[in-house]
């Protein structure tokens, strides 16, 4: 019972972090582009800035279901004999 | 976290978290089930669905409120609230959507979309134990187990519905634009050519985009809802634990100031992430049905 404590808390802070480490480094490339576009032609921004933000949005969408399913294993305690 | 409580005969925090999160579950009898099986497709969600059509009502009436009342002179600002919305999906479904009479049944779909979203997302607004302790009080005296979800978006049968609805709408533009022949043999056509041999693999490739755009899109809402609603209820534990230990400069005292912080902070996040996910909802949608009317 312990073991398999043990494994799932593993289990969730792998999930968890391994999904921020791309996550945060997909956003940050694309905000470095956002802005580089944005110094190059600042007529463009307000429609770049909205297509900016749907990407983050799907850029964090992995992240997010992975963090729902590491909570979920976390609190709900699917594996807990 | 419920080290010190002495004397009272509360739930500890996994059993306060897993109560918070069972739905209301009916089967077809109306005998109260619990789900065994993560796709199970006896049993029904009965406060997923409460909320979200009663919410539904609410947006639809409040839309038609405006819409009825609305005068070309100079606006009052309800109207004008109504109309920067409705302007705002117009532009985008403009941006995407090229054809003219199609738009005229997406771009109210998906002004549905936003409005229905955003506002069954913000019942995650509402404090964490404000309907459930109503529920308690009345439910079970009607019968009802004592479980109550407020937040359809955070369940994952509402999400995929959506996203599933969105789809077979999508199926049809296909069908309309391009016609049963055409769409057939894009299916086997696209994306990696005409060649016969290539059939399968093509068919093979559309079937998997399917279901990836499908799964995704409704799965994106529901885990950013989801993962929301636990940790407004994990906040909600540490102000519990706090107000359990009576004594308030004993050690527990600084739980309930990690509270208020801790509520406030994610809250005005949560404000955002509420918006941001029912807009990303809808120019998806938007993008889908244009995609569907592209022709190779």
């Amino acid at each position: 019972m312990e073991n398999i404590l043990g494994l799932v808390a593993l289990a969730c802070g792998l999930i968890v972090g391994l999904g921020a480490l791309g996550a945060s480094i997909g956003i940050a490339l694309m905000g470095g582009k956002f802005l580089e576009a944005s110094a190059r032609q600042p007529e463009l921004m307000n429609e770049l800035q909205t297509k900016m933000f749907i990407l983050a949005g799907l850029i964090d969408a992995a992240f997010l279901i992975g963090v729902a399913i590491a909570l979920l294993f976390a609190f709900a305690q699917p594996f807990a004999i | 976290m419920s080290a010190e409580n002495t004397g009272t005969t509360g739930p500890n925090a996994g059993e306060y978290i897993q109560h918070h999160l069972q739905h209301l579950q009916k089967n077809f009898s109306f005998e109260s089930v619990k789900q065994t099986s993560l796709v199970d497709f006896s049993v029904f969600n009965l406060d997923s669905i409460f909320y979200s059509v009663v919410l539904g009502v609410i947006c639809c009436f409040v839309l038609w409120r405006a819409a009825r009342k609305a005068t070309s002179g100079v606006p009052g600002r309800f109207q004008a609230a109504v109309e920067l919305l409705t302007e705002m999906v117009e532009n985008q479904a403009k941006g995407v959507v090229r054809n003219a009479k199609s738009r005229k049944l997406v771009a109210p779909l998906a002004l549905t979309v936003f409005v229905w979203i955003f506002a069954m997302n913000a019942m995650d607004m509402l404090p964490v134990d404000a309907l459930p302790a109503a529920w308690h009080a009345v439910g079970p005296a009607l019968g009802f187990k004592d479980y109550m979800r407020v937040v359809p978006t955070a369940d994952l049968s509402t999400t995929l519905g959506l996203s599933f609805s969105v789809l077979l709408v999508c199926l049809f533009y296909s069908v309309k634009i391009k016609g049963w022949g055409g769409w057939t043999h894009e299916l086997v056509a696209a994306p990696f050519g005409d060649r016969v041999f290539l059939y399968p693999i093509n068919f093979l490739m559309q079937m998997i985009e399917f279901a990836a755009k499908t799964v995704s899109h409704g799965m994106r809402l529901f885990g950013n809802m989801f993962a929301g609603e636990l940790i407004f209820m994990l906040i909600a534990l540490m102000g519990g634990a706090w107000a359990w230990q009576f004594n308030p400069l004993a050690g527990g005292f600084w739980l309930g100031i990690g509270h208020v912080i801790a509520g406030t902070a994610w809250s005005i996040f949560h404000i955002l992430v509420i918006t941001l996910q029912a807009f990303i909802f809808m120019m998806l949608t938007l993008i889908y049905v244009g995609q569907a009317h592209d022709s190779h």
